[in-house]
């Protein structure tokens, strides 16, 4: 259904010349982020900023859907704990807003670690439910009394957003922007890697035959605790970047709707697919806007109808329409061949 | 079926099952996200740089962050009142010959929406100003922006204390009294008619609660300890507030302050009654609704409980030829034809757009950011016809409080009947 785990059957023209292709492709997707923020407005950016801090998200929810078969509709709950730990290094202990993302993904890491080792008894729509009700927990864990010298409660705090240290040349937008933009690079880069290696086979094969996995000598519950835990670092990094954009942390910041946003956004950028987290970013920031646009009455009405129809005309996301067309193609391609021969 | 399909299938479902979720929601909620007028014009007022954006000779464009949907849709009649308010201002030719254009963006209640569409409205669509936006937490989180910005903040939906501070957040203002201004006038009302009152105080245990505390101390100064007898607070986690009501009971007050948000006010109210209390039972001003308060505790149960008031209640049968009344009733039928009239958010949204229409008037014909501002803080002995007569709107460069009068008013089993005088926090 989805081009990234496995190779594509029919490898048209061999292997160099679509790689070749591959990379003009993310050369251009580079240049094309790399020039963006500065030739739109503020209010772009930010927007664009906020994509990019989904796509990271999306990726962490991906590696551990698609890649290692656990539903989650509670990634929302990393996504809230990144933000706060990453509020809490820069107003408790001081620290730089660059040290707050890797801090925070390394507790999220452990927290998502925590949760998983315990989840991993738990299968498919059980482990589903059990990560709605942590989505469903965390606002108002996030309250508590107890918590408020920490989180500033209800209230929530205000951070100083960073400010970029080229103030001619870079303004605090494109700074913040290009700084959310290197740190996705890293982790897109990272989770490529991943996937193609000993763990990201080993969590395939987690997926589509867990018994046979295990016959192979895979240690089921600690792969599926490690992907928990990637995926919630991976959550826990965007929450940390979500937080330095917005300016501002509160528990109402982070109701149960979000996790059902990555949900939404992972499937419809394809489950299994790095690159597609991109585009179902983009589809959770920007089409609700697009909706009101096109309708002041019942915006959500339109995001609904919209999303239906996107499910219906590509039920594997974008990485399964491109990953069938090309496919289509390349059967074109060999037809034509034949026929000529 | 494989494994593998099986989690690929299970999530396009749940997927295909929020989307049919977001139509029903929006189906249910059927709120009609207002937008006053046309949006158009941007390039006028961007080509000269001296102008105010979004002001020009015939428009003033200004924007808001309202909770449509959410768990807060209830207040978004607020934002439809303020956009009917404006259409009707604009029915009557403007202000000094300028249509004002209110642009009102949903924010679902979420302070990340509420900044996104900030930054919209003041990037893109170029708005003056931000009018009303609704929610402590929401206005919290785009204040540092509009501040550090110089954009007048005006009008905050929210009665937190933190909006009356010019000397920090000059750019900033509430309207309504804060909770600390209510909870002084609770105070002062003791010390004048009830100076032996034994008070207890049950309150939420959050900002909004320990604004009420605060506003005791201010109001009762040295003789706090002599008629605060016990204080008990809850979490808005807790499904009750039956076993603080019974320990307050057990201090012997004869006064009760129920500084709570409305679930827990209506709870307090039957367990006061269940028990047999009979205190002289002081209702915080945000619980007070009689349909989403009163009436779940019981009308009977509710006789006697006293509030403190700085808009009329629609309901009050003695307001029914009210003139001022009267004025809000021919706005209500003519431009909110599908907003219940009796509805206090529609009168809340009546006042607060008065006041703002006022300011636009004073300005004249500097609608600079800082004129706005300077006018927003230079109001004075003004008065809205929604407010009982005695109560004004005044505010100066360092008072950024405009109401800081209140009138009491007690439930007579149908409606709040005011008594008194109207007393001032200050």
């Amino acid at each position: 259904m989805t081009a990234v785990s496995v190779a594509s059957p029919i490898a048209a023209g061999g292997g160099r010349p679509r790689i070749r292709r591959g990379s003009l492709w993310l050369g251009a997707l580079l240049a094309i982020a790399l020039v963006g923020p500065f030739v739109v407005s503020g209010y772009r950016v930010f927007q664009l900023s906020q994509v990019i801090v989904y796509a990271i998200a999306l990726l962490g929810l991906n590696l551990l859907t698609g890649f290692s078969g656990q539903i989650s509709l509670g990634n929302g709950a990393f996504y809230a704990i990144g933000g706060y730990v990453a509020v809490i290094v820069m107003t408790k202990a001081g620290l730089p807003y660059w040290a707050a993302p890797p801090i925070a993904g390394a507790v999220c890491f452990l927290a998502g670690s925590l949760f998983g080792r315990t989840a991993t008894r738990l299968e498919g729509l059980y482990l589903a439910l059990a990560t709605f009700g942590l989505a469903t927990a965390t606002p108002q864990i996030l309250k508590l009394d107890a918590l408020e010298s920490w989180t500033g409660g209800n209230q929530g705090i205000v951070i100083t957003k960073p400010g970029s240290p080229v103030t001619g040349l870079i303004n605090d937008d494109q700074w913040l922007y290009l700084f959310c933009l290197a740190v996705a690079i890293a982790l897109f880069v990272i989770a490529w890697n991943m996937v193609r290696g000993r763990t990201g086979r080993a969590l395939v094969a987690l997926r589509d035959h867990p018994i046979a996995a295990a016959t192979m000598g895979i240690d089921v519950a600690a792969y599926k605790t490690i992907a928990f835990g990637v995926s919630a670092m991976y959550t826990g990094v965007a929450g940390a970047l979500g937080v330095l954009i917005t300016g501002f942390i509160s528990p109402d910041s982070f109701p149960t709707l979000v996790s059902i946003q990555f949900l939404v956004g992972s499937v419809l950028g394809g489950i299994a697919s790095i690159f597609g987290t991109l585009f179902g970013a983009a589809f959770i920031e920007l089409v609700p806007d697009l909706a009101k646009k096109a309708s002041d009455a019942a915006p959500q009405a339109v995001f609904g109808v919209v999303l239906i129809a996107c499910m219906m005309v590509m039920p594997g996301g974008l990485a399964g329409l491109v990953y069938s067309v090309r496919a289509r193609l390349a059967r074109g391609t060999i037809r034509r061949h034949r026929a000529e021969s | 079926m494989s494994k593998r399909n099986w989690v690929v299938t299970t999530a396009q479902r749940l997927t295909m099952l929020a989307g049919v979720g977001f139509v029903l929601m929006a189906g249910c909620e059927n709120k009609k996200a207002g937008q006053g007028g046309a949006t158009a014009s941007g390039g006028s007022a961007a080509a000269d740089k001296t102008a105010t954006p979004g002001v020009t000779a015939t428009e003033i464009k200004i924007g808001q962050s309202m909770p449509y949907s959410g768990p807060a849709s209830a207040y978004g009649v607020i934002g439809k009142g303020d956009v009917a308010y404006f259409k009707m201002i604009n029915d009557k030719g403007g202000i000094n010959g300028r249509k004002v254009t209110l642009i009102s963006l949903d924010d679902a209640y979420v302070p990340v929406k509420a900044v996104e569409n900030t930054r919209k409205l003041v990037e893109d669509e170029g708005v003056a100003f931000m009018f009303n936006t609704l929610g402590t937490a929401n206005n919290t989180a785009i204040q540092k922006y509009l501040n550090d910005k110089g954009i007048p903040h005006l009008f905050i939906a929210s009665g937190a204390e933190k909006w009356a501070d010019p000397a920090n957040h000059p750019w900033s203002m509430g309207w309504q009294p804060s909770y600390r201004t209510e909870a002084k006038i609770y105070a002062h009302y003791l010390v004048q008619e009830k100076p032996a009152a034994k008070l207890c105080v049950l309150f939420q245990n959050d900002d909004f609660g320990k604004d009420y505390l605060a506003g005791l101390h201010d109001g009762l100064g040295d003789q706090y300890d002599k008629i605060v007898v016990k204080t008990a607070s809850y979490e808005v986690t807790d499904p009750t507030v039956d076993s603080q009501i019974v320990s307050l009971q057990a201090a012997g007050c004869d006064a009760l302050l129920t500084a709570t948000t409305p679930k827990f006010g209506a709870q307090s109210i039957r367990k006061v009654f269940d028990l047999g209390w009979k205190p002289l039972h002081l209702m915080s001003n945000v619980s007070v609704s009689i349909t989403s308060v009163l009436k779940p505790a019981g009308l009977d149960k509710s006789t006697g409980l006293v509030t403190a008031a700085y808009l009329k209640d629609p309901n009050d049968p003695n307001l029914a030829n009210d003139p001022g009344m009267n004025e809000y009733r021919e706005f209500a039928k003519k431009y909110a034809a599908d907003i219940d009239p009796n509805d206090a958010n529609l009168v809340y949204a009546f006042g607060v757009s008065m006041t703002m229409v006022k300011v636009l008037t004073q300005c004249g014909n500097d609608l600079s950011r800082e004129n706005i501002m300077r006018q927003a803080a230079n109001l004075s002995k003004f008065t809205i016809p929604v407010t009982p007569p005695e109560i004004d709107i005044n505010t100066s460069k360092t008072d950024f409080r405009p109401f800081s009068q209140m009138r009491l008013a007690r439930f007579n089993g149908t409606n709040f009947e005011p008594f008194g005088q109207v007393i001032a926090a200050d």
